[in-house]
């Protein structure tokens, strides 16, 4: 049960604001239930099309087989299209960021969001299973954030990030950072509606982490090996590991910063400017 | 553990066409999974099956085929099979594959009474 407002919300996700003490929205489990209800055009629509198409229903001794040909993850894609589209509209720059926990997001994003300047408002939705700690450290910065706590979930989905994006005062032509759940393997699958999917590794971690865990670096656009002003004290190869990452995608962006210190920042933020310009276009 | 969302929007999915159809319960529900989907098959099989209790899908016999993985390599158009997402090419030994199949995620069919 919430202890906020008595609700049962067991397992569903929940919306927190910092300074907004006692506010919060509940993504109950029905969750999935909203997206039926939302959809329910669009689901049947896509079900009509593949009966048109596969004229479907076979009776078996048993039973009557019903042709579904349908995407598992179709719900959740097509509210992340739905994202998507009211991202485009308002000019808004969306990034996925992806990383194992304690790579450093958090302090990349305190770090990044000052030096991008005053012309570039920033907004972040914050997902973590419990606390709010991370959406303080970011209010800090005085730009709009929101908490998605998960509660058991191990990842953010496009139902979330549409419902905090709407409880948010995103304004046009910013750039949202989406931090997503600390975790390299599940937050692959889920399309949360982002312009980019942007992974972070960071130096302590293993310049093998690529090849571990090749699907989220398959899904990335870009790559940010961070932390880079500890590597005279531990055993990381970055050619290394730039080259694994490149073996499993070889398509990925490459950025080498340390948050910390500020090195190598630069070429990270004219990136941003540039994708921000172009977003707005 | 995302296979627990992923057992829940194929129960959800399953549930609506079992609605949309009048059925009863679901005989049999029959999966396509490939191997770089990113779904541990186990894991999907556990999820489906604590989820699906009290559901249409609680006595379906369930189906998993997980078809072949596929790439191309990008500088000779070479064909081979994947085991992972990333591949040396047998040909030319490029690194740059592009992956046709394996990818695969859905529901295929059910049968329902």
């Amino acid at each position: 049960m919430c202890d906020t407002c008595g609700c049962s919300s067991e397992g569903g996700a929940v919306l927190r604001r910092p300074g907004s003490e006692g506010w919060h929205v509940h993504l109950h489990d029905g969750n999935h239930g909203h997206h039926h209800h939302e959809h329910d055009g669009h689901g049947h629509h896509n079900h009509h099309d593949a009966h048109d198409h596969h004229g479907h229903q076979h009776d078996t001794r048993e039973g009557q087989r019903v042709v579904m040909e349908q995407d598992v993850l179709l719900q959740n894609n097509l509210l992340a299209e739905r994202n998507r589209g009211w991202f485009e509209g308002r000019g808004v720059l969306a990034l996925n960021l992806l990383s194992s926990p304690g790579s450093g997001k958090t302090t990349l994003l305190e770090k990044t969001i000052p030096w991008l300047g005053d012309d570039c408002p920033a907004a972040v939705i914050e997902g973590d299973q419990q606390t709010m700690r991370d959406a303080e450290r970011i209010d800090a910065l005085g730009v709009p954030v929101i908490q998605v706590n998960t509660g058991t979930g191990c990842h953010l989905d496009a139902a979330m990030v549409g419902r905090a994006a709407k409880e948010m005062e995103l304004p046009c032509g910013a750039v949202l950072f989406i931090e997503n759940v600390g975790n390299l393997v599940c937050p692959a699958l889920f399309d949360l509606g982002e312009a980019m999917k942007i992974v972070i590794i960071s130096v302590t971690e293993g310049d093998d982490k690529p090849l571990k865990y090749p699907t989220m670096f398959q899904e990335a656009d870009i790559c940010i090996l961070n932390k880079t002003d500890l590597l005279p004290y531990v055993a990381f190869d970055v050619e290394r590991c730039k080259e694994n990452a490149m073996k499993v995608n070889h398509r990925l962006g490459w950025f080498e910063v340390s948050a910390a210190t500020g090195e190598g920042m630069e070429a990270w933020i004219a990136w941003l400017h540039q994708q921000i310009r172009a977003q707005k276009a | 553990m995302h296979e627990l969302s992923i057992a829940r929007s194929i129960i959800g999915a399953v549930h609506e066409e079992a609605s949309r159809q009048g059925a009863t319960s679901v005989l049999e529900l029959e999966l396509v999974v490939g191997p770089l989907s990113g779904v541990e098959i186990p894991s999907l099989e556990f999820g489906l099956q604590v989820l699906s209790r009290g559901s249409v899908l609680e006595h379906a016999a369930l189906h998993i085929t997980s078809p072949k993985a596929e790439g191309r390599c990008l500088d000779c158009a070479t064909c081979f099979g994947l085991e992972f997402h990333y591949a040396e090419c047998p040909s030319c030994g490029s690194f740059r594959t592009e992956v046709l199949s394996g990818r695969e995620l859905k529901i295929s069919s059910i049968v329902i009474e």
